[in-house]
């Protein structure tokens, strides 16, 4: 369990100032200027070292990323743009840090341009977020006051932060249709290559990160590489804002050491699967995106990258959904496909029309209302989307039911075959059935 | 160049490429709906997946990557594609059977049957079970305009028609809205496009969404007969596929030709067609008492023949239409030089344009090609996306290339390319000629300018000066070596072609003002109008007037006589475009009842005026006509303009007027008599004119 000292968000609950005194009080702007002079190669060699992970979800090394961004300046500007646009069903770390601990992603965004030669960066956020944007704008307003940012700022590296604000489209949170939408442009993911460290935002070097990742760079440039590589396990480094929702007593955002087991994580901060361990059926580890981790491999789980891929699942962002046996997982998992086909952006044929196609086809199976060997079929349907598409929408799409299939088979099959025996509304036999 | 190993061939292409076009190289097909050479990548369809070695493990849009993209082997050889492995296979079939599973397959009742991108490719690469047990996508159709029919199930979203007429056509007004399967393409707000251009979006349609309205259930093009032609509806002479059904003329499509219209046709090239068949003069009428009556035609001729010889040389004229083709122009001259009349002309609208001052002086010299290569355009009395569509957009090309400043002089207009307005008339020209203004700071510094200069400035009194000046302008020192910036601009297709073989007023001949004017004052006892209407007909007084034409129109309404002749699609003729192309138009068809090919009539006229015309074939015609004008001979080629005419006319100079340039054509639908007898072009003018109406609200 990560004890309180190696903790880098300090206010993650709000209990205390979130504006510029508190944040000082906390740490956070200490030795930012020391930092900045160590040089731009220092800041990324370090972040290099401390083996830190994107926090967005597919886990990308952050100083490595950094690092694409030109040494030579051509002439076009560059830009860092973080992405708070936080739509995972499950997902709610970013939140916490944009309303309760901004300080922590301001100056990561003054030392994060720094490091990529930047002198503006681009905080895109969630629609939905209203407070969060207003906090944060604060926030920014206030380092500006205090010269912490802006031109002739006391660190000597001019930095403008703006503030961008969604609409509400989960494709939004895509690196690149972020860039499409930051630009005023509709929210479609763009071809790669070109990536964005070459041609991004407006044409220009740009470099995309989660606002996790942008907001421990600062304590771990603070406290050092090694304090960051000593916690968790190989490759799957540092502290990690991990979120448990679903069927746990307490569900919470808890700042945890990567590589946490999650029993331990769910009885020590979630307060225990609701009634009991025993009833627990089965976990979305890391956002809706993620395959879905039946209980029996949930005993050794570790929550870690290299972990959950063990169980052929992923991390994600680290936002554990915890179903418990009162959930009906094909409705869930019908629910979440019904998530992917609202929110694809209708660019690329796959996702467009297999989005729908598959919501259709597992709504029916939730329903009981289909056939087995259309279990095959969707399951097919499934890759000929992964994999197959311009973003990892597509992807995203495609693992949950692949989850679904690969551990609840039987359980589709006995629905298919409780509404064959009796076609009646599945809903009132599965009630019948309980009482 | 870059090494590529393309199923097993390795090819030597351009970095730049893409594996799309690599695997072309190497002679692999791949499969595209949204890729399209002359727009912007999408890479949404999906459907030109291929495997790439050494790559994530997952297929490539091949449209969208590069080949230097492409990481080579772990020994450096070359990056290796796959286009037909099982993985490619897997991923054709999949992307397909998602295209196929919201179309409403209705192909017996589509007008895309037969000539369907996804018809084609479903065939080649689909598979043929359905196991999509859904209800299918329905999408309310969308009403945008005349010309465009929709038929909104069928789409597949693959933005062809939204990246044309945002990048080509210039206009915003086709859009994909809402997301995921809810998307739909609309223009916004439910309105007509008002592109000229737009009936290309119904070519690059890959499927039946977007068809010709007039076309309508007309007609399978397997039953059509294709004959490759030229179009004469501006002086752009876009190569164009006249589809045929019998002798009923079809549709109109375009065809490739990068020098002229790479593949983009104007809306009245391509729905003229109604007007082929309405309003056809198709048998010789004489006027007897007042009134037009139907005679043979050798009472047509006879009562020729009796005014002619009636009457004595000097009173005699003849003037050309704008879509006569250069045998018609070469057999009328020869015809009226024989008679020993000086009184011909071409210049309907009274451009003051001289074959005497060489071929520089009034062709588009740069070329519509070259274009593309010039750093700074200046347009003086024209509106090129009225007067020449299709030329306007290779205009905008070259600006959405980057680094060139248009400049307008004359009215102000929306050109769909932002440009610097000048201002209205000849001052502001006479200014930028002497390097005033900033604009004329970027003209006199241009490597490559090119001056439009449109028939709204030449066919003003001071036309000449006004062509000196522009001149004057491209002439000037610092110019790239060879490059001749004067560009006259056409509207009339048949007009560089009269002008090459000297359809103007001989030595003390009268011009068409000339004659007008001498047909009213009883000065002239003949006219002959060789399918001319755009001059005043009410005002020719009692002179006996010929016309030869297709189309009951002005010059029909005043004639004395009339012989029945053939529209462009019902001969061979030469026409020669702005930009100096010899081109020749085939026949599609024949010509209504008992019209004739206009030399067949002015050689049997010329026969009953004893004046016998000394050739009894198009061939012998075109012998004689290549005699003595060789460059006809060579089709398909531009004679370039001596340089050297251009710097004498800019040293001509001349004083210029003060009145604001007027542009020729402001019923873009409306200009010759085929068009004035459709009723496509009717309801398309109507509606141009009614958004017009709206926007000045």
């Amino acid at each position: 369990m990560l004890s309180d000292k190696d903790r880098i968000f300090t206010n993650i609950y709000g209990h205390h100032d979130w504006g510029l005194q508190g944040a000082l009080k906390r740490g956070s702007w200490d030795g930012t200027k020391t930092i900045i002079e160590a040089g731009r190669d220092w800041i990324v060699d370090q972040m290099k070292a401390s083996g830190l992970r994107g926090r967005g979800g597919a886990g990308f090394p952050t100083g490595l990323k950094w690092s694409f961004m030109p040494k030579q300046n051509d002439g076009r500007p560059h830009y860092l743009v973080i992405n708070a646009d936080e739509s995972e069903p499950g997902t709610c770390k970013d939140r916490e840090i944009l309303r309760h601990d901004p300080h922590h992603l301001v100056e990561g965004a003054l030392i994060a341009g720094f490091a990529m030669g930047a002198h503006a960066a681009y905080i895109y956020v969630r629609g939905e977020f209203i407070r969060e944007r207003e906090h944060l704008q604060v926030a920014i307003d206030q380092a500006y006051d205090a010269r912490l940012i802006g031109k002739n700022n006391v660190h000597g590296w001019d930095m403008d932060i703006y503030v961008a604000h969604g609409a509400g489209a989960y494709i939004c949170g895509e690196e690149t249709a972020l860039l499409e939408s930051l630009e005023g442009k509709k929210g479609q993911p763009r071809l790669k290559p070109p990536f964005p460290a070459n041609v991004g935002l407006y044409g220009c070097p740009t470099t995309v990160n989660n606002v996790e990742s942008i907001a421990v760079a600062p304590t771990i440039l603070r406290r050092g590489p090694t304090w960051f590589s000593s916690i968790g396990r190989a490759n799957n480094v540092g502290t990690k804002l991990f979120g448990i929702s679903g069927h746990v007593k307490t569900p919470c955002i808890v700042e945890e050491a990567m590589g946490i087991p999650f029993k331990e994580l769910i009885e020590k901060h979630g307060g225990g699967i609701r009634g009991g361990w025993d009833n627990l059926k089965a976990i979305i580890p890391g956002g809706a995106s993620c395959p879905i981790i039946p209980a029996d491999q949930c005993e050794d789980l570790i929550m870690d990258f290299d972990g959950t891929r063990a169980v052929k699942s992923s991390f994600g962002t680290a936002g554990v959904l915890v179903m418990d046996k009162s959930t009906d997982v094909i409705r869930a998992i019908a629910r979440i496909a019904y998530f992917f086909k609202h929110e694809s952006c209708g660019q690329c044929t796959p996702c467009r029309e297999g989005t729908g196609w598959m919501w259709r086809v597992i709504d029916r199976m939730a329903r009981g209302e289909a056939e087995k060997r259309e279990i095959d079929m969707l399951l097919q349907v499934t890759t000929q989307v992964e994999g197959h598409t311009i973003c990892a929408l597509g992807d995203a799409a495609a693992w949950p039911i692949q989850g679904l299939i690969r551990h609840f088979r039987h359980e589709i099959e006995e629905r298919i075959d409780l509404y064959s025996r009796n076609p009646r509304p599945i809903e009132r036999q599965m009630l019948e059935a309980a009482e | 160049m870059a090494k590529i190993i393309v199923d097993g061939i390795e090819v030597d292409v351009p970095p730049d490429y893409t594996l799309l076009q690599a695997a072309e190289a190497a002679g692999a097909e791949v499969p595209r709906f949204c890729f399209h050479e002359r727009l912007s990548i999408a890479g949404n369809c999906r459907m030109c997946l291929v495997e790439v070695k050494g790559g994530p493990p997952k297929p490539t849009a091949s449209c969208a990557m590069n080949v230097r993209d492409l990481r080579p082997g772990p020994n450096g050889e070359p990056p290796v594609m796959l286009t037909k492995s099982p993985m490619v296979k897997k991923a054709r079939e999949g992307v397909m059977e998602f295209l196929l599973i919201n179309h409403p397959l209705d192909c017996p009742i589509c007008d895309q049957g037969g000539e369907c991108d996804l018809q084609d490719q479903a065939m080649a690469y689909g598979v043929d079970k359905n196991r999509f047990a859904e209800n299918k996508r329905a999408v309310e159709d969308k009403h945008i305009g005349p010309l465009v029919k929709t038929s909104m199930n069928r789409c597949i979203h693959c933005t062809r028609c939204v990246r044309f007429t945002t990048e080509v056509a210039g206009i915003s007004e086709l859009g994909l809205i809402g997301r995921g399967e809810d998307a739909e393409i609309t223009t916004y707000l439910e309105k007509a496009l008002s592109s000229e251009l737009q009936g290309n979006v119904i070519d690059l349609c890959p499927v039946g969404a977007l068809t010709s309205k007039p076309y309508a259930f007309q007609a399978r093009p397997w039953e059509l007969t294709k004959t490759e032609s030229i179009d004469v509806m501006d002086a752009v002479g876009s190569n164009i596929r006249v589809d045929t059904r019998g002798r009923e003329v079809m549709r109109v499509l375009p065809r490739l030709n990068e020098a002229v219209n790479e593949e983009w046709i104007s809306d009245k090239t391509r729905f003229i067609w109604d007007g082929l068949r309405t309003q056809r003069l198709d048998r010789p009428y004489l006027r007897v008492d007042g009134r037009l009556k139907a005679v043979s035609w050798a009472e047509a001729f006879a009562a020729i023949a009796d005014r002619v010889n009636a009457t004595s040389a000097s009173k005699i004229g003849a003037i050309s239409g704008d879509l006569a083709a250069v045998e018609e122009l070469f057999a009328l001259k020869a015809l009226i030089a024989s008679l020993g009349s000086a009184n011909l002309d071409s210049r309907q609208d009274g451009a003051k344009l001289d074959p005497a001052l060489g071929r520089a002086s009034y062709v588009f010299n740069p070329t519509i090609a070259g274009i593309e290569q010039a750093d700074a355009i200046l347009i003086v009395g024209a509106n090129p996306r009225k007067e020449a569509s299709v030329l306007n957009a290779r205009i905008r090309k070259r600006w959405r290339a980057g680094n060139v400043r248009i400049g307008v002089i004359g009215e102000h207009v929306d050109l769909t390319y932002p440009h610097d307005y000048l201002g209205a008339g000849p001052e502001t020209l006479g200014e930028i000629a002497a390097g005033k203004g900033s604009f004329g700071e970027i003209l006199a510094n241009a490597k490559r300018p090119i001056v439009i200069v449109g028939q709204g400035a030449l066919s003003r009194d001071d036309g000449k000066a006004v062509l000196a000046a522009a001149a004057a302008i491209t002439s000037a020192p610092g110019r790239d070596e060879g490059w001749n910036g004067l560009a006259v601009l056409h509207t009339a297709a048949s007009r560089v072609g009269a002008l090459d073989v000297g359809f103007v007023p001989a030595e003390g001949g009268l011009d068409v003002a000339g004659m007008v004017s001498a047909a009213g004052q009883g000065a002239l006892d003949v006219l002959f109008l060789l399918g001319a209407d755009e001059i005043d007909t009410t005002s020719l007084g009692s002179t006996f007037v010929v016309y030869i034409g297709t189309h009951g129109d002005a010059g029909a309404h005043r004639a004395d006589v009339i012989l029945p002749a053939a529209a462009y699609t019902e001969k061979s003729g030469t026409f020669v475009n702005t930009e100096g192309r010899v081109q020749i138009a085939n026949r599609a068809g024949f010509p209504p009842g008992d019209a004739r090919e206009d030399w067949a009539i002015l050689r049997a006229l010329s026969d009953v005026l004893g004046h016998k015309l000394p050739f009894d074939s198009l061939g012998e015609l075109r012998k004689a006509l290549y005699a003595a004008h060789p460059h006809f001979a060579a089709v398909d080629t531009v004679r370039a303009g001596d340089i050297a005419d251009v710097a004498a006319l800019a040293s001509a100079g001349g004083s210029l007027g003060w009145a604001a340039f007027a542009n020729p054509i402001h019923d873009f639908y409306l200009t010759n008599p085929i068009a004035r007898a459709s009723a496509i072009m009717a309801e398309c003018s109507a509606l141009a004119a009614g958004q017009l109406a709206a926007a000045a609200e």
